[in-house]
């Protein structure tokens, strides 16, 4: 199980848990995973995360690789200047 | 590591070579936003409400049409409806519905043979407003009985009961805070103010649109990404993205702010109206009132120390307004916060917020400069308070690789530390100072962008490459994307020429935003010019009668890779690619990614000011930018980004500010007036570039363009204390305020 940190004001959709575990083996099973798992995060997701996996910012990459070890975090978009 | 890596032992890498545009700019044949002419063009004006607030009761343009040259007049209801999301959002901005939502917001624009014809066609324009409650400020925004702008707007992060100008809100942290600050030895809380500042690039918005009634067109425009003015224009014209052609011209600046559309879908309605190109130039009071400045922020930062430094909790709230829209940068300013140091407990809380002011767009680190001002400032009152050199502390809490993030995920390798030992070692850091002089330190951190990057290189038949990009060069990206791929191939840097091309010549490439564009486009550049050096040695491998795998490139030549492949003397580039056309036709080479592996680049800065007592004037004295650039590329260019970050920040810091009335109108909106620092102002900005690689880049490459903008604000504030011993904590800290501030303490 893949363990995905969330930030604090998403607790509300995930039952009061800051981190949530789910089956994944790639960023996209993974957020599919959530979705299914807290239907809640549908549209935060839908809006727009990054996932950082082991200190990586990964923005829309589906396909890259996530394990259960990784540390997960799903973080807000991020955009510069 | 995605590639080959290679730190050290380079040949063009790390050079200072001229820029390869060099000679067009400064002899005015490049050609900019407003140098584009067609037959039969028309020229644009904007309408723009003189409210900061207004119902859109009746828009007559019947006495403007009636002039002779006038040729089409556009209103909202020539936009398609239904749009939802951030394109209502942009198409809202680029043009009003039903109200007014600030000063200088479009409400109609008109198109007419000459410029003075169309100027005076959109004073002929009769609307009719019904003046509504306005508020400016983000804390008065947020307080019971402030007009609501957009009731309902706010998304699903909004808890129940807060004012509906807010639109969204952000919570996050780790540890457990109360033991932190129960921990500390003193514990110190201040709120900090900071007033929205513009970009100040010299060239204002600027294009030439064409598009017919078949629904095809293009535009040539002045702007950090055409991809994205492609994407947006389409969106709020209802067409199809492949139907509109855009080309960039060069670039006088951006710093983020062109990385939106304001008059661009505008000029394209015109012209699908009149059936002519139109062109349109902002003028620069329209470029402050009606493009997109930065957030104004009002922060609340509290935190925990040891005696001995130890930084043992800290907990952040901002409120920002980012105009009347949502998205101000509230996300990548928490994250910055406390980014710079190791914190066992911290605690962020962020409210985005609607005011009557224009749309915010990124400006260089959007966010992360605000909330260095609150936090470093902080920092250096406890330094003070406690008798603690502020440098040392900052060295004794700061993050490294292994450390968790105050955002949350482990940082990977990063060149903080590195920073801070090269500050401390700086003879400036020990210089002596004079009367009425004081120093400041602080540090910054910017977590930099990969993002969508396509980029195409083609063989010439004399052994010359052209690489084709798709990031405008804003700060000399043509000059570091030859020299990558001159490495890269082992060719001379005046062999490579590189150009930035049209959203038809590559797939879609995000634009130069993010400090993305040395990074990624660099990184794809590597990857496409090896491809060509891969068939090269195919190339070569055939005609040797060799496989390939028994071919190595080195020094711009095929070369067999050992006694076993054969005694052959090396192909060199040239001799390969003229005979190209009979040895397997065309060599080129395409790479396309979203890279992931940008590092992020920390920064800490010094500097020396001295305050007139008598006036409350500031003098910078010395400035030392110390930042982390991974690998720097063409070191003169990372220079001037660093100087240029600390140049608008000081700017930010001492001058700058959206001034406005009780009316809700921008009080200054000509450069006299917004007041940014000249060369006169500033002394020569002294630059100590470290070089920490990041694993993420062939080269070791970090983005270096936005972080050097994030610790001036602080590091003039804790300078300005140090001279005057008054701590000023909105900004900016003009003279007026100085001086208050002085007479206050007495």
């Amino acid at each position: 199980m893949v363990k995905v940190h969330l930030w604090s004001g998403l607790r509300r959709f995930t039952d009061g848990a800051d981190v949530v575990e789910v089956e994944a083996k790639t960023v996209g099973e993974m957020m599919k995973a959530l979705v299914e798992a807290h239907p809640g995060l549908d549209p935060v997701i839908k809006a727009g995360v990054s996932v950082s996996v082991d200190g990586k910012l990964i923005a829309r990459g589906l396909h890259e690789q996530v394990s259960d070890d990784s540390e997960v975090f799903l973080l807000r978009q991020l955009k510069g200047g | 590591m995605p590639l080959d890596s290679k730190t050290t032992g380079f040949k063009y890498i790390g050079t200072r070579p001229d820029r390869p545009d060099g000679i067009d700019k400064v002899t005015g044949k490049a050609r900019y936003g407003a140098d584009a002419y067609a037959s039969g063009m028309l020229h644009g004006v904007m309408v723009r409400s003189p409210h900061a607030h207004a119902k859109i009761k009746k828009i007559d343009a019947s006495k403007a049409l009636a002039l002779k040259g006038v040729k089409a007049v556009v209103t909202r209801a020539d936009f398609p409806t239904g749009l939802e999301g951030e394109d209502w959002n942009i198409q809202e901005n680029c043009m009003a519905g039903e109200v007014a939502l600030y000063d200088g917001h479009a409400v109609a624009a008109v198109a007419a043979t000459s410029l003075l014809l169309a100027r005076e066609a959109a004073k002929l324009i009769e609307v009719e407003y019904e003046v509504l409650p306005h508020v400016t400020d983000v804390d008065e925004a947020m307080k019971p009985g402030a007009p609501a702008i957009r009731a309902g707007a706010a998304d699903y992060s909004v808890p129940e009961g807060l004012h509906p100008n807010v639109m969204r809100y952000i919570e996050y942290g780790h540890g457990d805070l109360d033991a932190g600050f129960a921990a500390a030895d003193l514990v110190m809380e201040n709120t900090y103010k900071t007033e929205a500042a513009h970009q100040g690039y010299i060239e204002p918005h600027a294009c030439l649109a064409q598009l017919g009634s078949d629904g095809k067109g293009e535009m040539w425009v002045c702007t950090q990404g055409h991809w994205f003015i492609r994407r947006m224009s389409a969106a709020v014209l209802g067409i199809d993205v492949a139907n509109l052609r855009v080309t960039p011209s060069e670039i006088g600046g951006g710093f983020g702010g062109k990385t939106t559309v304001f008059v661009e879908p505008v000029a394209l309605a015109l012209s699908r109206k009149a059936g002519k190109p139109v062109k349109m130039v902002m003028t620069r009071s329209e470029v402050l009132r009606a493009t997109g400045p930065t957030s104004s922020s009002s922060i609340d930062v509290k935190m925990g120390m040891k005696k001995d430094g130890t930084m043992t909790a800290a907990k952040v709230t901002m409120r920002m307004q980012g105009g009347a829209f949502p998205m101000a940068p509230i996300d990548s300013a928490l994250d910055c916060a406390f980014s710079c140091y190791n914190i066992p407990a911290v605690h962020h809380e962020g409210y985005d917020v609607l005011a009557n002011r224009p749309k915010q767009a990124a400006y260089r680190a959007p966010g992360s400069p605000m909330a260095a001002f609150a936090t470093e400032s902080l920092v250096d009152e406890m330094c003070r308070a406690l008798k603690l050199d502020p440098l040392k502390t900052r060295l004794k809490n700061a993050s490294r690789e292994g450390t968790k993030a105050s955002f949350g995920p482990t940082f990977p390798r990063i060149g903080l530390v590195e920073t801070l030992e090269a500050a401390l070692a700086h003879p400036h850091y020990a210089a002596p100072l004079g009367p009425n002089q004081g120093r400041g330190v602080a540090s910054g951190y910017w977590m930099n962008w990969g993002g969508e990057t396509s980029v195409s290189a083609a063989l010439g038949e004399d052994g010359s490459v052209t690489v084709s990009v798709g990031t405008p060069d804003i700060g000399g990206s043509r000059a570091s994307m030859a020299l990558m791929a001159a490495e890269a191939l082992g060719i001379p840097y005046e062999n490579v020429r590189v150009n930035v091309v049209d959203t038809g010549s590559l797939g879609v490439n995000e634009p130069t935003h993010g400090s993305r564009a040395t990074y990624a486009t660099g990184l794809a550049t590597i990857e496409a010019v090896k491809q060509i050096s891969t068939k090269l040695c195919q190339r070569a491998a055939d005609k040797w009668g060799i496989p390939a795998e028994a071919v190595i490139w080195e020094d711009g030549c095929a070369k067999p890779s050992g006694p076993n492949a054969g005694e052959f003397p090396p192909l060199a580039i040239g001799e390969l690619a003229a005979e190209m056309g009979g040895t397997g036709g065309p060599i080129s080479g395409h790479f396309e990614a979203t890279p992931s592996g940008h590092g992020g680049s920390f920064g800490t800065h010094i500097v020396d000011v001295e305050v007139d007592p008598e006036t409350g004037y500031t003098s910078v004295l010395r400035y030392t930018v110390v930042q982390d650039a991974g690998k720097a590329i063409h070191p003169a260019y990372v220079e001037g980004q660093f100087q240029g970050g600390a140049a608008q920040g000081i700017g930010w810091a001492l001058n700058e500010e959206y001034i406005y009335g009780a009316d809700g109108r921008l009080q200054n909106t000509v450069f006299l007036d917004y007041r940014i620092p000249v060369a006169s102002d500033l002394p020569m900005i002294d630059t100590v570039i470290v070089e920490v690689p990041n694993p993420g880049h062939p080269y070791g490459v970090r983005g270096v363009g936005e972080t050097g903008i994030t610790p001036p604000l602080p590091a003039v504030a804790n300078a300005v204390h140090a001279a005057a011993g008054v701590r000023l904590r909105s900004l900016p800290m003009s003279p007026p305020r100085i001086l208050a501030a002085i007479k206050a303490k007495g």
